[in-house]
């Protein structure tokens, strides 16, 4: 089933001399129990792919569309809803609550979808302990290590029942064995059948997914094929 | 790798036979270095010539000899893992070459070669992750033999990254034209062993 497409999707920023053309027809379809990245380089377009593909803007032109469903066709308020409640997102520079706790942050997309306020601390408690971050519960942000942010609103983009998780540089603040635990985190979650798409300048993590896209000047311009199985690698004469 | 000082640390746990050492060497690296039971053998005896280790005297050629590990043979052990590998001289890497090649190329376009390679580079990690998902947390010489493959290939995809965005910022803004000037300097056209 598809969880995600983009159509022809192009997103001007600005008018005149300032425009800036951030993505030009780009198309992109993922399933669900499918992780996608995308690489390119810095301005290349990613996190306004990600934006968009999260309904937290709206494309120039073309069409996004969610779970067979356009995000044009939808009011604001459905696509807060459908915000809330399908997508998790984590954003590049965090976007955690300062005035709250981890757990609250990570408890609260739970309750503003009418979850009782027991289940959502029991559910956001078990995210947090699956990042070995059980022991930060109670501490506020900026209390916080920058990878420990980062943790947290890890925690927060798969907590519940979300269909959709799309992660800007989930590792960017990590370690090399922190950055790992995320990402089997999130290639969980597509196991269990979320689409899920990640943004990264990283290619080891890049390397998790099933399909990587490499975007330049807000282009697709190449993507990797279907991998061979992994015993091509094991090969003798490859090992010399 | 150097076979010869795998056997030494195999053996410094205690005397073995050619077999169970091959199949021990290939169990401890994830099986990722098959190993033949000739070269087991060959590397055996110019150890022994050499006095690092000694076999049964009584024993015959074959597989039931055993080895063991001499005291000379243990200092050359703890002296091998001390010392760091030569990392000095740049190796000559084609992948740099061939990126070399494509910019001195009327009609070529370096930064679609660039691509075509970050492409392939970044589906054998692809692989290597799928194999490192697969793995359990007990086959840790395995798990790290794939790490390290991982972190060199991730190498190359910065430094085409790097070379990615050299070449970005110049196609917008080019430097005047020197004709003739050569791609690298002498010294290091020498250490990269280009010929010249
Ligand atoms: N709100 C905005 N207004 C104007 N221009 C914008 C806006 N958001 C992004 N841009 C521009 O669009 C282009 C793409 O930006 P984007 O943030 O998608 O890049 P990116 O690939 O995520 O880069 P990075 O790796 O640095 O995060 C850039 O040139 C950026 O300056
Ligand atoms: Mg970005």
């Amino acid at each position: 089933m598809t969880a995600l497409e983009l159509r022809d999707v192009s997103k001007v920023y600005g008018v005149g001399p300032t425009e800036v053309h951030a993505l030009r027809n780009v198309s992109l379809t993922v399933d669900a129990g499918v992780l996608v990245a995308v690489m390119g380089p810095s301005g290349s377009g990613k996190s306004t792919l990600l934006t968009i593909a999260g309904s937290l803007e709206l494309p120039t032109t073309g069409e996004v569309i969610v779970e067979g469903t356009s995000l044009a066709s939808m009011s604001r308020n459905e696509r807060a809803r459908l915000r809330r409640r399908s997508i998790g997102y984590v954003f590049q520079d965090f976007n955690l609550l300062a005035g709250l706790t981890s757990l609250e942050n990570v408890a609260l997309p739970l309750e503003l979808d009418g979850v009782g306020a027991k289940r959502a601390r029991v559910a956001g408690m078990q995210a947090l302990e699956e990042l070995g971050m059980s022991d930060r519960a109670s501490r506020f942000p900026d209390e916080l290590s920058g990878g420990e942010r980062q943790r947290v609103a890890i925690a927060r983009a798969v907590v519940g029942d979300r269909h959709l998780l799309l992660a800007d540089e989930p590792s960017g603040a990590l370690d090399s064995v922190n950055a790992e635990g995320v990402i089997r985190l999130v290639r969980a979650a597509c196991q269990r059948g979320v689409a899920g798409v990640i943004v990264t300048h990283d290619a080891q993590l890049a390397s998790w997914a099933d399909r990587v896209v490499f975007l330049r000047d807000g282009r697709i311009v190449d993507q990797t094929m279907p991998p061979p199985g992994p015993e091509s690698l094991l090969t003798p004469d490859a090992r010399s | 790798m150097s076979v010869r000082h795998a056997l030494l640390a195999l053996l410094s746990e205690g005397p073995k036979y050619g077999l169970q050492l091959r199949q021990e060497f290939e169990a401890r690296t994830g099986e990722v270095w098959p190993l033949n039971i000739g070269q087991v053998y060959t590397t055996l005896q110019r150890l022994e010539r050499d006095g690092l280790v000694e076999s049964d005297d009584e024993g015959e050629e074959g597989p039931q000899k055993g080895f063991r590990i001499t005291a000379d043979g243990a200092a050359e052990l703890a002296e091998w893992l001390r010392t760091p590998p030569d990392m000095t001289s740049p190796p000559r890497d084609e992948l740099v070459i061939k990126v070399l090649v494509a910019l001195t190329l009327p009609g070529v376009d370096v930064r679609d070669v660039v691509q075509v390679h970050r492409r392939y580079v970044v589906e054998l990690m692809q692989q290597w992750t799928r194999l490192k998902d697969d793995a359990t947390d007990d086959e840790v010489g395995f798990l790290l033999v794939v790490d390290a493959e991982l972190f060199r290939l991730d190498a190359v995809i910065r430094w085409l990254d790097a070379a990615d965005g050299r070449l970005a910022r110049l196609a917008a803004d080019p430097p005047p034209v020197v004709t003739g000037s050569p791609l690298l300097p002498p010294r290091l056209r020498r250490r990269m062993g280009a010929r010249p």
